[in-house]
């Protein structure tokens, strides 16, 4: 086990580079640092002075991988390719193109994203799981045909049509909190509900249709017909073998995104201003901040990759007849 | 003139390869009888019928030409620099009958006041007539409600007219292909149901055809004299934009899964089958492709796109072409997104697969490798497959609102439901409210989605290996 966990984390270095290098080819190769200041200096008429003022001041005025000129070590250190990949590799993220420090601005930003994404992703998994179970409980009866028909017309409904429908009825309607902005401390509560109520009804539909196949799988199964032959009531085979066996693949599902939690969601948090990692990256995407997105871009994935040791992991405690050695 | 973009050329090889799919499916008994009970189920046909609509005028726009210039004085012919769609030319009352702003649906004023000359030269401040809209009542105020419903009704019956000659074709069709009376087969429709096997559910097919034609002809009578949706801030019929918006949605729907399939199941299967190097390979080229979230992918993607487009701003000769581009770039990097998914999750299936008994029991037979993948696991999989191909389309379809709102999606220039949305968005706090562009894509796209998600339940019940039952016959 403990083999495997280090064996795992072994893989994820390759990976790491992997990203490294597409998000690099991505950003300096694709387009040169010269076509990147033409874009953000305007569009055309614009002499070579000022790009090069703008590449020198963000550290672009280097050669892209081989520095020629420079002496011995500094040839491969005194490139592009070093300063910002391998210090992106080591989490020095360095300064965004408006000059701001990037690791300062998301230390100070991952805390209210998580303020949403946490609650909402508990109390949806409560409240889907519970749905879920109570479809597959009465299946085959109104309950559960008009269950599904809602869950297919909630899940055909664009989020966004949530937002802005949660935003105007809850909060221009009824008035009953903000509808954006954030604060600190206690007072945020009423700032993060409606982000977590809308996320919460925006996720019905398909989470609650997909657990409910999966109880319905498990319910289909012939330790559950064993079950029930031998007797035990319909409440214990529901918790003891179909919810449980049903939580597998539900709950490797989610361990997934746990990291990604503190990233946020991009659409929410620009919607109701929450000043979090999401509404950071949008920003840098209007004021194309190449560096931000660059940063981003590699944070979130090495969030992914911890999520998918962790899922790994726990494949093998939830389900023993994986074998992963 | 006939222009070809590139996403038109690919909507025809789609289109191609779904007649060559239907061809080959035709000749093989095991694919008819899952289709054959797609056939046989109501809301399938119902909703089947809706997509056909959406397809048809995705299908109609996707056909693109220069116009020819009406010059008779020339005698060489002049194409205008204009680029046109067959749909453009069908919906022409529409696309040129532009309003000077927002007004509401039905509006024969405008949404906002403004200084008006009176006849008698005075000036007063107040909500000017429209241009178009309700343009041939006197007085709108009184004229209005019994002008709508007498056109309503002309357009309602004009559409069950249609309806009835498409239906009698239909039953006409039908009793020659059977070799059945007329009369018999007009009372098993009426009756809603067969005698004849192969039980499709004709008067089913033939409500929904009767509603939407109703629908369609009830709006373009109507849209003739009001613009029934409404205009838009720069006065732009929405009715029309609604109707521009459906191929890129079903673009970027259909596209994509195209661009991914054939890697994802090849990789998929062969990562969970082989396991060992095999596996690791591919597990690293997905995994590092999947760990880049995927906004942020789409993000970094369409910027260094952006930068590309502006530096090179004289590769592309139109605006409709860059825009094309960009689309057609989308599709690919979502492609990209969702293959490593599909990918994920066959490898996972076909991990639990291959300890199932018949797979060691195939192996022990001595079966080769690829068999084994071709015959015990692929059909295993594939109901993960074709779940995944058309809910994936509803999915995108959806995506494509929200990268709108990011500013990463299709071109601002382009028609789309996700460019609609985000206009409106931005006029909520309006008072009074502008609601109906947003209503406009809502129903657009719950109409296209909510008939994808039913059609694909249906594929699924019928796909499923462990739901399917073969009909005893």
């Amino acid at each position: 086990m403990i083999n495997y966990v280090i064996r795992r984390i072994a893989y994820a270095l390759p990976i790491l580079i992997g990203i490294n290098i597409i998000t690099f080819v991505l950003f300096f190769v694709v387009n040169t640092p010269d076509d990147m200041a033409r874009m953000q200096l305007g569009q055309k008429r614009i002499t070579q002075e000022a790009i090069d003022k703008w590449k020198s001041e963000r550290g672009y005025d280097k050669p892209v991988l081989w520095n020629s000129q420079a002496s011995a070590g500094q040839k491969i250190s005194d490139t592009i390719f070093f300063q910002n990949s391998i210090k992106l590799f080591l989490f020095d993220f360095g300064q965004s193109d408006s000059g701001r420090d990037i690791g300062y601005d998301i230390r100070q930003r991952m805390w209210p994203s998580l303020a949403i994404t946490f609650p909402s992703l508990i109390l949806g998994l409560i409240s889907y799981i519970t749905f879920a179970l109570t479809l597959a409980f009465f299946r085959g009866s109104y309950i559960d045909v008009w269950g599904v028909v809602m869950c297919v017309i909630m899940m055909s409904i664009s989020s966004m049509f949530y937002i802005i429908g949660g935003q105007f009825v809850i909060g221009k309607l009824f008035n009953l909190v903000p509808i954006s902005g954030y604060d600190t401390g206690f007072d945020a509560i009423k700032f993060v509900a409606l982000p977590v109520i809308v996320g919460l009804i925006g996720g019905i539909g398909s989470s609650t249709r997909w657990y409910r196949t999966i109880f319905l799988e498990e319910m289909n199964k012939d330790f559950v017909r064993t079950a029930r032959a031998k007797g035990l009531s319909e409440k214990t085979v529901l918790y003891r073998h179909v919810l449980r066996n049903g939580l597998i693949p539900i709950l490797t599902g989610v361990v997934v995104v746990l990291p990604l939690l503190f990233i946020g969601s991009l659409v929410t948090e620009s919607f109701f201003a929450v000043p979090g990692l999401g509404s950071y990256t949008i920003d840098a995407i209007s004021n194309q901040d190449f560096a931000i997105v660059r940063s981003m871009v590699y944070l979130g994935s090495v969030l992914y990759i911890i999520g998918l040791i962790l899922t790994d992991i726990s494949y093998t405690i939830a389900d023993p007849r994986i074998r992963l050695e | 003139m006939p222009v070809i973009f590139i996403t038109d050329a690919l909507i025809f090889v789609l289109v191609f390869m779904v007649c060559l799919f239907i061809w080959y499916s035709r000749r093989h008994e095991h694919l008819c009888i899952p289709w054959r009970q797609v056939g046989e189920n109501p809301l399938a046909m119902a909703t089947s019928v809706v997509l056909l609509f959406y397809i048809a005028a995705g299908l109609l726009d996707s056909i693109h030409f220069h116009p020819r210039l009406d010059d008779e004085n020339q005698e060489e012919i002049k194409y205008s620099t204009n680029i046109l769609s067959v749909l453009d030319v069908l919906t022409e009352k529409l696309r040129s009958r532009v309003e000077k702003t927002y007004s509401a649906p039905f509006a024969t004023h405008a949404y906002a006041k403004e200084m008006i000359d009176q006849p008698d030269g005075t000036r007063i401040r107040d909500y000017p007539r429209l241009n178009y809209g309700g343009s041939h009542l006197n007085d709108p105020d009184k004229d209005i409600v019994p002008d709508i419903l007498t056109k309503t009704i002309i357009g309602i019956v004009m559409g069950i007219m249609i309806w009835l000659v498409l239906s009698a074709m239909i039953i006409f069709s039908l009793s020659r292909i059977r070799r059945s009376d007329i009369k018999t087969e007009f009372r098993c429709i009426i009756r809603g149901r067969d005698q004849i096997p192969g039980k499709i559910p004709w008067h089913v097919i033939l409500i929904t055809l009767g509603c939407i034609i109703i629908g369609i002809t009830t709006l373009v009578y109507l849209s003739g004299f009001y613009h029934v949706l409404g205009t838009d801030k720069v006065g732009q019929d929405v009715l029309y934009q609604s109707l521009k918006s459906v191929r890129t949605g079903l673009l970027i729907g259909t596209l994509t899964t195209l661009i991914m399939l054939p890697f994802a199941i090849a990789l998929g299967i062969m990562a969970g089958y082989f396991s060992g190097w095999i596996d690791d390979v591919i597990q690293y080229l997905y995994t590092t492709l999947n760990s880049i979230p995927g906004v942020l992918l789409i993000a970094a993607a369409i910027l260094m796109l952006e930068v590309y487009m502006t530096n090179h701003a004289g590769d592309f000769t139109s605006i409709e072409q860059r825009a094309d581009m960009r689309l057609l770039f989308l599709c690919m990097i979502l492609g990209i997104m969702s293959w490593t998914g599909l990918c994920r999750l066959l490898r996972g299936e076909t991990l639990k697969l291959r300890e199932i008994d018949y797979v060691q029991a195939a192996r022990a037979f001595g079966t080769g490798h690829i068999t084994i993948m071709l015959r015990h696991i692929l059909p295993n999989v594939m109901h993960i497959v074709m779940i995944s191909i058309v809910l994936d389309f509803s999915g995108l379809v959806l995506v494509e609102a929200v990268l709108a709102y990011i500013s990463i999606g299709v071109d601002p220039t382009m028609a789309s439901w996700g460019n609609m949305i985000n206009s409106a968005r931005l006029e909520m706090a309006r008072e009074p409210i502008v609601w109906w562009s947003l209503s406009a894509a809502f129903m657009f796209m719950l109409g296209l989605v909510l008939s994808a998600n039913l059609f694909a339940d249906a594929v699924r019940d019928a796909f499923d290996p462990r739901i399917r039952t073969i009909p005893a016959s």
